[in-house]
C-alpha cells in the first residue's frame, strides 16, 4: 500500500533534457528545503556561525583593548556597567570587569581561544579516529578487536570525564611549568582523546563494507595495491558522515573546553576563553554585576546553538539514515 | 429485502502529498451479502488493501475518503465521527492483517490482548471474558487453549499466531470480516488450514467475508464471488466460477494465466507485459490500455464504466457494443 | 538467560580490569607517590627506603596486583591534599552525589516522558513545537550556564532558593540525607533541574521518536482495527512498547548523570564526589582521581548490568531467546 503512494521524485521532477542544470536545482527542490522556515533558521545559523568566526579572526582590530595585556587594563575603569545603562561609559560597550577589562574585547579574544581549541580538537580527534578506524577495519582480527573494545569502553564514559582526567594527568606530569599556550595544547589533546570513537566506528564500518567487494579482490589479483584503491572508495563514502560528526563535535568540543575552563581546569585567567570568562564573571553575580557573566554566556550559547543547528541540517542533508 | 452486509458505492480514496493528489481508489462499487465470501484480487498497489482499510475507517491522513458511500447492513459508516467508527471496528467488522508475526503486540500475553478486545466491546467481566477467550482459541483450533492463553506472541508459530489474530477478529461476533492477504506471510502448508478456517467461521456464523489476496487458487477454492482490481478500479466482478473460467476483461484474462491464442483452441500461459502504472502516472482512459493487447483509440481517451454481462460486470470498452458501433 | 547474564558479567569484569589498569597507571606513573610523602630535604637514601617500603621497586605486575587487591577492599591510598584515606573521603561525599543524581534522573524521566509522549501524539500543536525548541536549547546550553542562569533568577533576583550547598542534612547511619529537611529539599531543586535538563531533553527526543515509530507498527494498526479506545492504544500498547528502549537509555544515562554531576556540583558548591574530583584535578591529587575513576566505572558497569537484566524482564521475547542466540 505505501509503496503505491510514494511520489517518485526522480521521474516527476528531473529537469528532463537538461540534466546538467543540475544537482543544485534538484537540491533546492529536495525535501530538505521543503520547510522554508527551517531552511531560514539554518541560514540564520550559518550566518551567525560565520559572524562568530569573523569576530574571532579580526578580534585584534575590533577590540578596544588587548584584554591579555595587563598594561592596557586600568583599575579606574573597573566594574563599569554596559553602555546603555545609566552608568555606562564609552568605549566599553558591554561594560568592564573587576580589573577594568572591557567585556566586549574579552569576549572577542575568548571567542578566538574557544574556537581555536574547538577546531584543533576536532581536527585531532578526527585524524585519530579516521586513522584508528582505517587500521581496525583494514587489518581486522586482533588489532580490530583491541581498538574497538577500547572504543566501546570509552563510549560508556562521558567525554568531559575523560578530558578532565587527561588534563589532571598532564598537570601532574608537567607540574606548574604549563604556560598558557601549552595549556591550550593540553586542552586540544584532551578533546582529541575524548571524541575519536565516533569517527573510528564510522570509518571502520565503511572499510568493512568495501573490503569484501569484488573490485578489491580484482585489484589484488592484477597486482594493484588494494589499500590505495580502497582509500579512494572509502574516504569519499565516509566524507558525508564525517563532516556531520565533525560539525556536531565542534559544538561538543567548544562546550567541553568551556566546561573545563569553567571548572578551573582549562584556560587560565591570564588568557581566558569564554568558559574562563564565565567562571570569573560568576563570582560577581551576587554583587549584581550580571554583565560580566551574561555576555560571555550569551556568546557561548549562541555559538553552540548555531553550530548545532548547522549540524542538524547537515545531517539531514547529507545522510538521512543517520537521523 | 434485507440490505447486503456491506455495500460500497463509488468509493474514492485520495492521498494528498505535497506534490500531487494521488487517487488510490477511483470509483469502486461492490456488495457482500450475509454469509458470502467476496475475493478481491489484483497486483500489489491495485488498491485492494486500501479498500479494506477504507471500509473499516483506518485511512489515515494524508489519505482520505474523498467520495462515495459505505453502508454496513443499511447504515452509512463512512464519515462517522472517530469515536463511533471505533465502536464498529472490532465489534461489527473484524479485520485480519497480512503478517501475524507483527500484528500482535509482542509485550502482551495473547490472552490479555483477547480479553482487552472482548471487554472493549461487551460488558463481560474479566473472568467471563477470559473464559470466552479460551473458547475462541479452541474454536480457531489452538490446542490446549487454557494453557496457551498465557503465552506471549513469540511463543507461537506463524500459523498459530494467525489463528490468534483470527480469534481477535471474531471475538465480538462481527457481521463482516475483512481478511487482508491473511496467508501471504505463512508457509504453504499452513495457508490451506487458515483459509479453510476463515471459510468455516464465515459459514458457521453467517459472517460476510471480504478476502483480499493475490492468490487465484485461494479465490477459486474459497470465494463465492470475486472482484479483480486494477489501478484503484474494479476491472471485473462476478461469481467466482464465471470469472475464473470465463474472464471477460483482458486484464482478468491475463491474471487467470490464460489468454486465448489466435488459433483458438490451445491455451498457453502468458505474462501480462509491463507493470501496473504508479498512482502518480495513471494514463488517461482505461488505466490498463498501455498493456492491453486489444486496446483501441477509445481506451486511450475515455474511462470505461462497468457493463453488465450476464452475472459478471466488466469495465471494458470491448463489451460496450452499443457505443462501439456508434463510434 | 543464565548464560546471557554470565556473559554480561564477564564483560563487566573485563571493563573494570581495563579501567583498573588505567587507574593504576595514573596512580603509579602520573604522580610519584614518594614526592608526595617526603619533603624537599629528604636524602636520596631515605627516598630509596621509602620506595622500598611502599613496594615501588617491585615488578609492575606485582604492584598492579597489590593495587587491585587494595582497590577490591576500597583502599585507594591517601589523598595528597587532605592527608586522609581516599575511601573515607569518597564515602562521606557519596550520599550527596547519589541523592542529586537520583532526583535529577527522576526529574528527567518524568518530564522527558511526558513531553515526549505529548509531542508524539500532538505533533502539530504549538506546545509540541515549544517542547522541540526547549530540547534544542537543552542540548545547546552548557550545563554550567543553565546553573548560573537558575541561580541568578531564583537565588539572586527572587531569593526563593539557596544558591549553594545541601541545606540541613540528617544523618542516617553513615548516610547523610537532605531529603528530610525543608532546607535540604529546597537546596535540591535547582541542582536537580540543572543536572537533569540535558537528560530530560534526551529522553524527550527518544520517547517522541520511539513513540512515532511504534505508532506506525502493524500491531498498533491491528489494535485500532480491533476497535480499542485511543487511550488504550496510546497509553497501553504504544507507551509500553516505547518505554522498553527508553528504560535502557535512561538507565545507562544514570552513569552519565553521576559523571556530569561534576559540573553541577561545582556550580552549586554541592558537597559531593564530583566537587571532590574537580578539586583533586586542580590540585593534582592523583589518588582521588584514580579512585573516583574506579568508583564511577563501578557504578557504570553495575548499572549496565542491571539495565541489561531489567530489559529481559520487561521484554518477554528476550527472556527465552537472548540466552540462545547471543
Amino acid at each position: 500500500m505505501s509503496d503505491a503512494v510514494v511520489p517518485h521524485r526522480s521521474e516527476a521532477h528531473a529537469p528532463s533534457g537538461r540534466p546538467d542544470i543540475g544537482w543544485f536545482k534538484r537540491a533546492l527542490d529536495s525535501d530538505i528545503f521543503y520547510s522554508f522556515r527551517r531552511s531560514k533558521l539554518t541560514m540564520a545559523a550559518a550566518a551567525v556561525t560565520l559572524l562568530f568566526f569573523l569576530l574571532a579572526i579580526f578580534a585584534s582590530w575590533l577590540a578596544v583593548q588587548n584584554p591579555f595585556d595587563p598594561a592596557q587594563l586600568q583599575l579606574i575603569n573597573s566594574r563599569i556597567s554596559p553602555l546603555w545603562t545609566a552608568d555606562g561609559q564609552s568605549p566599553f560597550l558591554l561594560g568592564t570587569d573587576e580589573q577594568g577589562r572591557d567585556v566586549f574585547s574579552a569576549i572577542l579574544y575568548g571567542l578566538r581561544i574557544s574556537l581555536t581549541v574547538g577546531v584543533l580538537g576536532v581536527i585531532l580527534s578526527g585524524a585519530l579516529g579516521i586513522a584508528l578506524g582505517l587500521t581496525a577495519g583494514y587489518f581486522g582480527g586482533m588489532i580490530d578487536g583491541v581498538i574497538m573494545r577500547i572504543a566501546d569502553v570509552q563510549l560508556t564514559f562521558p567525554a568531559i570525564l575523560i578530558a578532565l582526567l587527561v588534563n589532571g594527568v598532564a598537570k601532574s606530569l608537567f607540574g606548574n611549568r604549563l604556560d598558557e599556550m601549552s595549556m591550550l595544547g593540553v586542552l586540544v589533546v584532551a578533546i582529541g582523546l575524548s571524541f575519536w570513537v565516533q569517527y573510528a566506528r564510522t570509518v571502520r564500518g565503511s572499510v568493512m563494507v568495501e573490503k569484501n567487494k569484488d573490485y578489491v579482490a580484482a585489484a589484488q589479483l592484477i597486482g594493484l595495491p588494494a589499500p590505495k584503491i580502497m582509500m579512494r572508495h572509502v574516504l569519499p563514502n565516509t566524507m558525508g558522515p564525517i563532516l556531520v560528526i565533525a560539525t556536531i563535535n565542534l559544538a561538543l568540543a567548544i562546550i567541553t573546553e568551556a566546561t573545563l575552563s569553567f571548572l578551573g581546569s582549562g584556560m587560565p585567567d591570564t588568557m581566558p576563553s569564554l568558559g574562563t570568562l564565565i567562571r570569573i564573571g560568576n563570582n560577581y553575580l551576587f554583587a549584581g554585576e550580571w554583565w560580566i557573566v551574561a555576555f560571555p554566556g550569551l556568546a557561548l550559547a549562541g555559538l553552540i546553538l548555531s553550530i548545532n543547528l548547522l549540524g542538524d541540517w547537515l545531517r539531514d542533508a547529507l545522510n538521512p539514515k543517520l537521523r | 429485502m434485507t440490505p447486503p452486509v456491506l455495500s460500497v458505492r463509488n468509493l474514492e480514496v485520495e492521498f494528498v502529498t505535497r506534490r500531487a493528489v494521488l487517487r488510490a481508489i477511483n470509483g469502486v462499487s461492490f456488495d457482500i451479502a450475509k454469509g458470502e465470501v467476496l475475493g478481491v484480487v489484483g497486483e500489489s498497489g491495485a488498491g485492494k488493501s486500501v479498500t479494506g482499510l477504507a471500509v473499516i475507517g483506518l485511512i489515515d491522513p494524508p489519505g482520505r475518503i474523498s467520495a462515495g458511500e459505505i453502508e454496513l447492513s443499511g447504515t452509512r459508516i463512512d464519515h462517522l465521527p472517530a469515536e463511533e467508527i471505533r465502536r464498529i471496528r472490532g465489534k461489527r467488522i473484524g479485520m485480519i492483517f497480512q503478517d501475524p508475526l507483527t500484528s500482535l503486540n509482542p509485550l502482551y500475553r495473547i490472552g490479555d490482548q483477547i480479553v482487552e478486545t472482548i471487554r472493549t466491546h461487551t460488558n463481560l467481566s474479566e473472568t467471563a471474558a477470559r473464559k470466552r477467550a479460551i473458547d475462541l482459541l479452541a474454536e480457531v483450533g489452538i490446542p490446549a487453549p487454557e494453557k496457551r492463553i498465557d503465552g506471549y506472541p513469540h511463543e507461537f508459530s506463524g500459523g498459530m499466531r494467525q489463528r490468534v489474530v483470527i480469534a481477535l477478529a471474531i471475538c465480538a461476533e462481527p457481521e463482516l470480516i475483512i481478511a487482508d492477504e491473511p496467508t501471504t506471510a505463512l508457509d504453504v502448508s499452513v495457508q490451506a488450514q487458515i483459509i479453510s478456517l476463515i471459510k468455516r467461521l464465515g459459514r458457521d456464523h453467517g459472517t460476510a467475508v471480504m478476502l483480499v489476496t493475490h492468490d487465484m487458487g485461494v479465490i477459486a477454492e474459497t470465494c463465492d464471488r470475486v472482484a479483480v482490481m486494477y489501478s484503484g478500479r474494479i476491472a471485473e466482478i462476478g461469481p467466482v466460477q464465471d470469472v475464473v473460467r470465463n474472464p471477460l476483461h483482458p486484464y482478468a484474462k491475463g491474471l487467470m494465466g490464460a489468454i486465448p491464442t489466435l488459433a483458438g483452441d490451445d491455451k498457453r500461459l502468458v505474462q501480462i507485459p509491463g507493470s501496473m502504472p504508479r498512482l502518480s502516472a495513471i494514463p488517461p482512459g482505461c488505466p490498463f490500455n498501455p498493456r492491453c493487447a486489444f486496446a483501441f483509440d477509445r481506451c486511450r481517451v475515455e474511462r470505461p464504466e462497468p457493463i453488465q454481462q450476464g452475472a459478471q460486470s466488466v469495465a471494458c470498452h470491448l463489451f460496450d457494443t452499443a457505443k462501439e458501433t456508434a463510434a | 538467560m543464565l548464560a546471557f547474564t554470565l556473559r554480561r558479567m564477564l564483560q563487566a569484569i573485563g571493563v573494570m580490569l581495563a579501567v583498573g589498569i588505567i587507574a593504576f597507571a595514573m596512580f603509579r606513573f602520573a604522580g610519584d607517590p614518594v614526592n608526595q610523602i617526603v619533603s624537599i630535604d629528604t636524602s636520596a637514601a631515605e627516598r630509596a627506603s621509602i620506595r622500598q617500603s611502599l613496594g615501588l621497586d617491585d615488578p609492575v605486575l606485582v604492584q598492579f596486583g597489590r593495587y587491585f587487591i587494595n582497590a577490591l577492599q576500597f583502599k585507594f591510598g591517601v589523598s595528597y591534599q587532605f592527608r586522609l584515606p581516599v575511601a573515607n573521603l569518597l564515602m562521606e561525599r557519596m550520599p550527596a552525589t547519589l541523592e542529586l543524581a537520583i532526583c535529577a534522573t527522576l526529574f528527567a524521566m518524568v518530564f522527558g516522558i511526558l513531553m515526549g509522549v505529548y509531542s508524539a501524539l500532538r505533533r502539530d500543536t504549538m506546545l509540541a513545537s515549544l517542547f522541540q525548541a526547549v530540547s534544542l536549547i537543552g542540548i545547546s546550553l552548557p550545563t554550567f550556564l543553565i546553573g548560573i542562569l537558575l541561580i541568578y533568577l531564583f537565588a539572586v533576583t527572587l531569593g526563593w532558593l539557596p544558591s549553594f550547598g545541601r541545606g540541613e542534612v540528617v544523618k542516617l547511619g553513615w548516610w547523610t540525607t537532605g531529603l528530610l529537611t525543608l532546607s535540604g529539599l529546597k537546596a535540591l531543586i535547582m541542582p536537580s533541574i540543572t543536572l537533569g535538563l540535558f537528560q530530560m531533553t534526551l529522553i524527550m527526543r527518544l520517547v517522541r521518536a520511539e513513540m512515532l515509530e511504534v505508532l506506525r507498527t502493524d500491531y498498533i494498526r491491528f489494535a485500532r482495527a480491533r476497535g480499542l479506545t485511543t487511550r488504550a492504544i496510546h497509553f497501553g500498547h504504544a507507551l509500553k512498547n516505547t518505554l522498553v528502549p527508553v528504560i535502557t537509555v535512561a538507565g545507562l544515562q544514570f552513569g552519565s548523570v553521576i559523571a556530569f554531576s561534576i559540573i553541577t556540583e561545582t556550580v552549586f558548591q554541592w558537597p559531593g564526589m564530583g566537587l571532590l574530583f574537580v578539586q583533586a584535578v586542580q590540585n593534582v591529587d592523583i589518588p582521588i582521581m584514580a579512585a573516583y575513576l574506579l568508583m564511577v566505572s563501578l557504578i557504570f558497569v553495575t548499572i549496565n548490568l542491571v539495565v541489561d537484566i531489567l530489559y529481559t524482564v520487561v521484554d518477554p521475547r528476550l527472556r527465552s531467546t537472548v540466552g540462545r542466540t547471543a
